[in-house]
């Protein structure tokens, strides 16, 4: 075998190694992530119901979707949610994580306590939602009754139910942004902090002036990844109110998950579908941009 | 600028101002705990509330002011939830996806992640930019489709509807091929002098060394298939083929006046898992806080 054939067997004994290591998880990946969201493009651009033959309406789903009065409102209640939740984890989870950062006593059962609820399912989250606010027997109503208070509506109150659901999602995912605030803040240089307190800077000067630049390339991450899930919202809104009460809790994956699987409507689902991808993308891009514009390197 | 003469600036302050140790009252313990035992509590609670209400009798649950704490404890409901419902078969279904989903996630995903850290071919980088562009995708961008393709090949309604999509993933492959490139590679090396295959140096020298990885994967799996809901509800609608998620969600509709049963489901659906991160909290955290570092 001459020189030239052994390096060309050997290059395809790699390639053929290559593969067989990559290639079983590339079919999984590519079966039911590529190719899936190449049709659904395709999907978006046609009327179908799955039955009879498909029809192309090129933009016309687009077109229907933006003069789709159903379809703003769960824009609007997905923006409410995204506003009333992703503030209010990222917050959370930077309390959480500056107070649990310390050796104290009881500090395990503190953590313990903060971090378990993020194993709940949503499926559990949405029964215990619909049992603690419930307006009939509720314990949040029980406690507003103790402090002298009106009972709520709460699920039921068309103005409180996307508010109930914020309070469920931010029980269960508090832990996600403290443990990310919390590794954030064991990286902060401790001789940083130490030069501060030498210096006579009190704990919030030191928070402010030393910890909280370290933190902001987090703050961007968790800022980015809380909105991309928040814009997704589905789960918790099947499991406590289906949408309701008059619509007020339909997000924009739920709509889409009526047109597609309750009415049948493919195209007009994976329009949609696509429309949240792009307004998702948008976003991310947009924050992106904006912290490498202020030198904040998250990504 | 009056207000910047009558108070001073922080740095003034630390210039100007002689170090004086400030005299404080001294509480016997940290002052964080004001503030850490109110919410600590206030995140047990709904677990308290649904193991109590698990134990309560049925009538006790829907009463108004209710009492604090139940006449009695009763296994009514628990029983209720094993005689009347499905409820023991759904729980080992979803034993069965999430065990095969673990064990598959951990072979495929750790041969993909050594492939792209370890072995030059062709169409590496390629294969590695699109594995990456599918963490992008969102998920109800591929329902349709896969539905579709599912209900083609005959897979919908059974359980290996809710195990396929969980076979792979381009979380796991990730973190198994940033582990891979993060091992040194001397001993593969030597192994390989011994005259060793790939797949020999890959099962007997390389897996043994990633279980921390393979730890990591196995909770961010198992988290991700006992509770995925929405998968199940799109592609399985026959009962006897329920994950228990799938049956709790459906109780909301047929059973939803049932606190004592729906409860007493909700702890046999969660306690595995609080089980679980009670044994091993610390790999828990490390794998929430993976899930975050991979942006």
């Amino acid at each position: 075998m001459t020189h030239h054939e052994s390096t060309a067997v050997r290059r395809l004994a790699d390639n053929l190694h290559g593969w067989a290591f990559i290639g079983p998880a590339m079919i999984i990946v590519v079966g039911l992530s590529i190719f899936p969201a190449v049709w659904s493009f395709i999907l978006s651009l046609q009327k179908w119901d799955g039955f009879s033959e498909p029809k192309l309406v090129g933009t016309g789903n687009y077109a229907r979707l933006v003069s789709d009065q159903m379809f703003w409102g769960a824009v609007r209640h997905t923006a409410l949610y995204t506003f009333l939740f992703v503030p209010a984890s990222v917050l959370a989870g930077l309390l959480f994580a500056v107070a649990l950062n310390r050796k104290i006593r009881g500090i395990g059962f503190y953590r313990t306590a903060i971090f378990v609820p993020f194993v709940a399912s949503a499926a559990s989250t949405g029964v215990l939602a619909t049992y603690l606010f419930s307006p009939q027997f509720g314990l949040a109503n029980d406690m507003l009754r103790r402090l002298g208070l009106p009972p709520q509506g709460w699920l039921e109150d068309p103005t409180q139910a996307m508010l109930v659901i914020a309070i469920m999602s931010l029980w269960g995912q508090a832990a996600f942004t403290t443990v990310i605030y919390l590794a954030a803040l064991q990286d902060v240089p401790s001789e940083l902090t130490e030069a501060a307190k030498i210096d006579g800077a009190g704990p919030w000067q030191t928070f402010w002036r030393i910890i909280w630049p370290h933190l902001s390339p987090v703050t961007v991450f968790v800022v980015v990844w809380q909105a991309i899930g928040a814009l997704q919202l589905f789960d918790l809104v099947y499991t406590t109110t289906r949408g309701g009460p008059l619509d007020s809790t339909k997000t924009i994956v739920y709509f889409l998950w009526e047109k597609a699987f309750r009415t049948l409507e493919f195209g007009y689902g994976s329009a949609a579908a696509y429309g949240l991808f792009l307004v998702t993308l948008t976003i991310t891009i947009g924050i992106v941009v904006y912290s490498r514009r202020k030198n904040l390197e998250a990504f | 600028m009056v207000a910047a003469t009558l108070q001073p600036t922080p740095e003034q302050e630390v210039v100007g101002a002689p170090k004086m140790p400030r005299r404080r009252r001294r509480l016997p313990f940290s002052g964080w705990h004001f503030f850490l035992l109110p919410t600590a509590l206030l995140f047990v609670v709904p677990f308290v509330q649904m193991v109590v209400a698990s134990l309560s009798p049925a009538k006790e649950l829907v009463q108004f002011p209710r009492p604090l704490l139940p006449s009695h404890l009763t296994l009514d409901g628990f029983q209720q939830l094993f005689s009347t419902t499905p409820a023991l078969h759904w729980l080992l279904n979803s034993a069965i996806v999430a065990l095969s989903a673990i064990v598959a996630q951990g072979i495929l995903c750790s041969l993909a992640g050594y492939g792209f850290a370890r072995l030059k071919f062709k169409g590496r980088n390629v294969s590695f930019f699109f594995i990456l562009a599918t963490i992008m995708i969102p998920t109800q961008v591929l329902m349709v489709p896969t539905y579709i393709v599912f209900a083609r090949l005959g897979l919908l309604d059974g359980l290996g509807a809710a195990i396929v999509p969980w076979l792979a993933g381009a979380f796991g492959i990730f973190l198994m091929r940033q582990f891979f490139l993060s091992i040194p590679k001397e001993m593969e090396e030597a192994a390989a002098l011994d005259g060793c295959s790939r797949l020999q140096i890959f099962f007997r020298v390389v897996l043994p060394l990633a279980k921390p990885a393979l730890a990591t994967l196995a909770i961010f799996t198992l988290l991700g298939s006992w509770n995925d809901l929405v998968w199940p509800l799109i592609a399985i609608n026959n009962e006897a083929n329920f994950t228990i998620q799938l049956g709790i969600a459906n109780f909301q509709g047929t059973r939803r006046t049932q606190w004592d049963l729906l409860m007493a489901a909700n702890v046999v659906a969660t306690a595995p898992l609080i089980i679980f991160f009670l044994a091993a909290q610390r790999q828990f955290i490390a794998t929430m806080t993976f899930s975050g570092v991979k942006g």
